[in-house]
């Protein structure tokens, strides 16, 4: 979805409850972390304290209290050094579990993810491009991973401090703590403008950003050309001026977020030149004016702790919230694909039962399709058609005439939106959707192999298939010879992608491993488009011999794909044109007569 | 190790050059905005000690003033290093985006003098990543992490220094000895926590690998019900990311907190050690013949406070360990591509438009001239210092050239073939047969290890590579687009032509009807490599860039198979009538293109097998002939 601004607001709440419970086993961790962080908090804030007791001890020295106040250092010095290493212990642990929490958390999340994306229709896999469904997993994840991290151990922490300082502050000196009640809310207020002020511009110029990359990946992609035009200059000049105005946007709001370190330093230091300026006083008038107000040299030392620690922790708590409104974006796409709904399965839940296709014999009957229910065009008109089991059925027609929308609806990767499509005789709505699938296979325009072996791949189509079977499937392909041509034969190494292997030889096996699911129905989707006339002859031919009772229905751009065809349809926007078998349509259906003559013409041989 | 040191040096040093003045004067900056922070402590010292203990112990006189006199000379210190803070985080944040900005310009201005070779050899990822990952991290390091580098350094420095001269040796060392504790465990800590790093990035890199090829294959994997199995693989990556990534953040979550509690128990050292040594010397004792003061109270409350700040800022320091091991990562691969090194040329022969004059000689008109009739080669001969004019006709001859991409397979052996002026030439063969790699040495993108090819009698060598690229115009196999309109994706190939030339060429491309239909016509902006564009579209946009750019020799790499016939009707059409009175050589996938040529090679393993006009290899029963009846498939 690219236009996920004009969704409608979900409140922050709801995003919080629905990712929250990825949680689930770390739980127990991420209370641990909190636990821990709140209780090192704790044990930072009480250090300063008993330091200052201890000042002040070492203040009260006189020749007369030598011995009683080193005894008193000790003491004090012991209950710091305990204090210290259960503040190191709960540090430690804190920091352990939060990374079981944090990256527990975004495992967890993107399991639920790709769980979630396994379930999708192929609506829902159109509606979301495959590059932003990887990035969904990758890189929000990862910044959801951030914001969670931030949110249990930093927020946690900066929150507590600021409110145990001030308490600390009180405590130790009540008649100046009350200083940071009015810088803290002060240089909160100025800190949370300048990141009202700097948001907008950031989002916007990471925009700019990625915009810039992509037209740096363009110039790489496209470097022959670049240089057959001779345009590097031109390139470099353009580059120059994008790159320019971006580092002009930015520069402002850099420089703008860059006075937040002056800012908190003038507020650190006006804390403590109040601080040193009436402490100094407050303390000489306790000795002597008789005013007891309990100030001493400790607690002067120790509000200045304080002082640092509680500006510095409010300016954590406007770095975290500017984290937290940075990952909103990223929390509203995975939100997306959790709450995405599939209309499809849950009617599946109900009452389909029907496992077993009696046979593959077909039939539209007034089928209008829409990919969407606002959409005022049907992407499929007015279907009927009629293929009986074990036939033969050819589909032709332009680029956009919705001939592979027409088979998507057999294993109900779309729904129809009018009329019945029956398979085997029964509704497909009858059939649990899986069965349904299972027994059509289905060779897609794309081909799709994946990393592994050549035998993996083929395995899809039936995991517990015989090396036999495998070979015979391949055999009808025409992918057994150069399969065996390799190396390493069937267990030869597929790239990721497929790269290794020729257009002609990936649709060769892709349709060996649908053959290898021994499907009642077979569906070439323009499958054989790489492959030569002479070789894809063979397939056809070795289809017919081999699984007579399978019916096969073959989209094809090449009419020699589908003149033997018991049944030829043209396709035209969305609707049959003519329909017929190769000696009918060539007199009778002009679109096909024409696509003959073109292909005829130019010698009908192609490759 | 020393590898990292140089690296890191000569980042510093970039980054230095980039602007030394703002450079030094954030240097100077970073040092004002110190002295605050060192200031501080020295100053309650004075107060505590001049002020407050003597109020205290009776001495009521005046205290107002030297209060007053201490608070204004610490103000004025604090106003000194307030400005100087404000004026280094804006200076050093300028200082790191000017030279990211310099950094990202080199980085692509020099992208674009690399040769093709270059290309060929990297994945195009990992040049994309230097640009969206490793230049960040060089601004991060030069913005952040080197001031706070430099300003807590100079910090715990100077802190150090005033320890020992005027507080005390002693407890200096107790200090010292906290100090080498924390860097002991940055080092062990820090150097297991980036070694985690580095693996969990690898994890990231092969999980976003899964799901991209999870992702592209969704629908195969819902046609085969394989969902389980796939979920079942996705959770083995998923949970090995998950056993990298706690590790790396374990490691890197436990540093500050142990650094923080050493810096407690450094303070708690010298409270204890201070302690002592005032009893000590209360008692008389003074068993320490060295030292030499006596400890002030107000000494040790300061010397408190800067123990403090040394802790602290040490930690900072450390706080940067893996934002520098970012850096080096970082500024390592951005060298590398700038230390790559550019394309050479040494061609001296100039393409310039020229006209005839009346004894039919050739003469060189200026560059902006409007009024020429001819293109010509212009070649100047050292030995005569003479200029020899040669008209730019088309003709390409290969005498006996072989090509070796690593010098050590041979891709392509002997080939001849010459090309007149008009005639169109094929290449048929399968997949690795070399056919690309012919064009590839026409341009000069490779050069050749033996032979010799001459382009209008001029040995292409002596060419200059861009003159030579201007007069060969290519179709290739993957068309791109850039981001911008249609008009500006025709007007690529000649960059100063009129609105109507563009047009021109788009209707001779047979381009011209289905821009016009596009919703905003010429004006259609097309992003991302023209997705929003079918393959054939592509395709016609591409020859209509060609059409524009009007080279007497053509290089057409065609690759059709995923367009349906209709427009490779049009596909076809376009490109016969951007063939008319040009030298062209094509690159043949469907053998009907290539039936009218003058002259088919086959090749077959960097050799020509056969050659000969349509008839004649027919006749000749031949690879071609297997190939045209379908006997054979190309791959």
């Amino acid at each position: 979805m690219t236009n996920s601004k004009s969704e409608k607001k979900v409140p922050f709440m709801l995003y919080v409850k629905t990712l929250l419970k990825s949680v689930r086993q770390y739980k127990k961790e991420t209370f641990l972390t909190m636990l821990f962080v709140g209780l090192e908090t704790i044990l930072e804030c009480v250090i300063p304290f008993i330091m200052m007791l201890l000042i002040n001890d070492i203040e009260a020295y006189s020749q007369a209290t030598g011995m009683e106040t080193l005894y008193k250092i000790l003491t004090w010095a012991a209950v710091l050094l305990v204090l210290a290493g259960f503040s190191l212990t709960c540090g430690i642990l804190s920091g352990r579990f939060c990374a079981f929490a944090s990256v527990g958390f975004s495992r967890n999340l993107r399991q639920d993810i790709y769980y979630k994306i396994q379930t999708f229709s192929f609506t829902n896999i159109d509606k979301f491009s495959v590059s932003s469904l990887v990035t969904r997993q990758t890189t929000d994840i990862m910044n959801i991973q951030l914001a969670y991290f931030l949110v249990i151990r930093i927020a946690v922490r900066s929150v507590l401090m600021l409110i145990f300082s001030i308490v600390m502050a009180f405590i130790a000196a009540p008649s100046i703590a009350w200083i940071y009640l009015i810088l803290v809310p002060v240089l909160f207020g100025v800190l949370l403008i300048i990141v009202l002020i700097c948001y907008p511009i950031y989002s916007a110029g990471f925009k700019k950003y990625d915009k810039l990359n992509e037209s740096i990946q363009e110039n790489v992609k496209g470097m022959r050309t670049v240089k057959t035009y001779v345009r590097e200059d031109y390139e470099k000049e353009k580059f120059h001026n994008q790159a320019y105005s971006l580092q002009k946007f930015f520069k402002k709001a850099d420089r703008l977020a860059a006075l937040s370190s002056p800012i908190l330093q003038f507020f650190m230091w006006t804390s403590m030149l109040c601080i040193i300026s009436i402490g100094s006083f407050l303390i000489i008038q306790n000795n002597f004016d008789g005013v007891e107000n309990g100030m001493t040299v400790g607690a002067l030392t120790s509000l200045i702790t304080y002082g640092a620690q509680c500006l510095s922790s409010i300016m954590m708590v406007t770095m975290i919230l500017t984290m937290i409104i940075m990952s909103l974006e990223s929390i509203h796409r995975v939100y997306e694909v959790l709450t995405e709904e599939n209309k499809l399965l849950e009617e599946n839940v109900g009452g389909a039962k029907l496992t077993n296709l009696d046979d593959g014999s077909i039939e539209y009957k007034d089928v209008y399709f829409r990919y969407d229910n606002t959409s005022e065009k049907y992407a499929l008109e007015d279907i009927n058609l009629k293929v009986k089991s074990g036939q033969t059925l050819g589909i032709i027609g332009a680029t956009g005439s919705s001939k592979s929308t027409l088979v998507n609806l057999l294993p109900r990767f779309f729904e129809v939106t009018k009329g019945s499509l029956t398979i085997g005789g029964h509704d497909i709505k009858e059939y649990d959707i899986r069965s349904l699938r299972e027994q059509i296979g289905m060779v897609l325009q794309k081909n799709i192999l994946f990393s592994g072996t050549i035998k993996d791949n083929l395995l899809w189509g039936n995991k517990d298939a015989s090396d036999e079977q495998i070979v015979k499937a391949c055999k009808i392909a025409q992918a057994d010879e150069f399969i065996r041509n390799f190396k390493d034969g069937y267990n030869s190494r597929v790239e990721q992608g497929g790269t290794n292997l020729s257009g002609g030889q990936k649709q060769r096996l892709c349709i060996a491993r649908a053959i290898i699911k021994n499907p009642k129905i077979l569906i070439l989707d323009d499958s054989t488009s790489a492959v030569d006339t002479k070789t894809d002859a063979f397939i056809r031919d070795g289809l017919k011999r081999v699984c007579p009772n399978t019916t096969k229905i073959i989209i094809a751009q090449r009419i020699s794909s589908v003149q033997d065809c018991d049944q030829i349809i043209v396709m035209k926007d969305g609707k049959i044109d003519g329909i017929g078998n190769h000696d009918y349509l060539v007199k009778n259906n002009d679109i096909y007569k024409d696509i003959y003559n073109i292909q005829n013409k130019i010698g009908g041989n192609q490759e | 190790m020393k590898n990292k040191t140089n690296i890191l040096g000569r980042l510093i040093k970039d980054i230095f050059l980039s602007n030394p003045l703002v450079f030094i004067l954030s240097i100077i900056c970073v040092l004002l905005s110190s002295v605050g922070i060192i200031i501080a402590p020295i100053m309650l010292q004075e107060i505590v000690n001049n002020v407050v203990e003597p109020a205290i112990n009776g001495d009521l006189a005046n205290w107002q003033e030297p209060l007053i006199n201490n608070i204004i000379i610490l103000a004025t210190c604090y106003c000194v290093a307030l400005i100087g803070t404000f004026s280094y985080t804006q200076l050093t944040q300028n200082l790191g985006n000017n030279f990211m900005q310099k950094t990202r310009e080199r980085c692509f201005s020099h992208m674009q003098d690399l040769p093709i070779k270059f290309f060929d050899q990297h994945n195009h990822g990992d040049i994309m990543s230097i640009y969206t990952n490793d230049i960040d991290s060089i601004r991060q390091f030069a913005a952040n992490s080197l001031p706070v580098m430099f300003n807590s350094s100079f910090i715990v420095l100077v802190n150090f220094i005033l320890m020992i001269t005027i507080y005390s040796v002693w407890l200096a060392i107790v200090v010292l000895i906290g100090v080498i504790a924390m860097l002991f465990v940055t080092k062990i800590v820090g150097s297991r926590s980036s070694r985690n790093y580095v693996t969990q990035q690898k994890m990231i890199g092969k999980i976003e690998g899964f799901i991209e090829e999870n992702m592209n294959g969704l629908k195969v994997i819902k046609s085969f019900c394989h969902e389980e199995e796939s979920k079942k693989d996705f959770d083995k990556v998923n949970s090995d990311l998950f056993i990298a990534a706690t590790n790396a953040n374990k490691f890197g979550n436990i540093l500050m907190p142990i650094l923080g509690n050493i810096g407690n128990i450094v303070y708690i050292a010298i409270a204890i050690v201070s302690g002592i040594f005032l009893v000590l010397q209360g008692q008389n004792y003074n068993i320490i013949s060295g030292l030499q003061k006596t400890l002030e109270i107000g000494t040790i409350v300061a010397f408190l406070t800067v123990t403090r700040q040394v802790t602290y800022n040490f930690s900072e320091v450390a706080n940067q360990v893996n934002s520098i091991a970012l850096a080096i990562g970082g500024s390592k691969r951005v060298y590398a591509l700038i230390d790559e090194k550019p394309e050479e040329d040494n061609g001296y022969v100039k393409l310039v438009k020229a006209k005839y004059d009346e004894k039919g000689n050739i003469i060189e008109c200026p560059k902006d001239s409007k009024d020429f009739t001819i293109w010509a080669w212009k070649h100047p001969h050292t030995a005569d210092n003479s200029v020899t004019y040669q008209k730019l006709e088309g003709d390409i001859r290969m005498f006996g050239v072989d090509f070796s991409y690593d010098n050590k397979n041979i891709v392509l052996h002997d080939i001849t073939l010459y090309a007149e002026p008009g005639q169109k030439v094929a290449f048929v063969g399968a997949t690795g047969a070399g056919k690309t790699t012919i064009t590839n040495l026409l341009n000069r993108f490779y050069d050749i290890a033996d032979g010799k090819i001459r382009y209008d009698g001029i040995n292409i060598n002596k060419i200059c590579k861009k003159d030579l690229r201007r007069s060969i115009g290519m179709v290739l196999q993957d068309t791109s687009l850039f981001s911008g309109t249609v008009m500006d994706n025709i007007r690529y190939g000649q960059l100063d032509a009129t609105d109507e030339q563009c047009i021109e060429a788009a209707k001779l491309a047979n381009a011209h009807d289905f821009i016009e239909r596009l919703p905003h016509g010429y004006q259609t902006m097309l992003t991302g490599d023209g997705t929003n564009l079918s393959q054939g579209q592509r395709q016609l946009l591409s020859i209509a860039r060609c059409a524009l750019h009007n080279a007497p020799v053509m290089i057409l790499d065609e690759a059709t198979s995923s367009i349906d016939t209709r427009t490779e009707a049009l596909v076809t059409k376009g490109m016969d009538n951007l063939m008319k009175g040009r030298t062209v050589f094509v690159i043949a996938h469907r053998l009907s293109t290539i039936q009218n040529s003058d002259v088919i090679m086959v090749l077959d393993h960097g050799r020509i097998i056969e050659r000969g006009d349509h008839n004649s290899l027919i006749a000749e029963q031949g690879v071609y002939y297997q190939l045209y009846t379908g006997a054979f498939e190309l791959e």
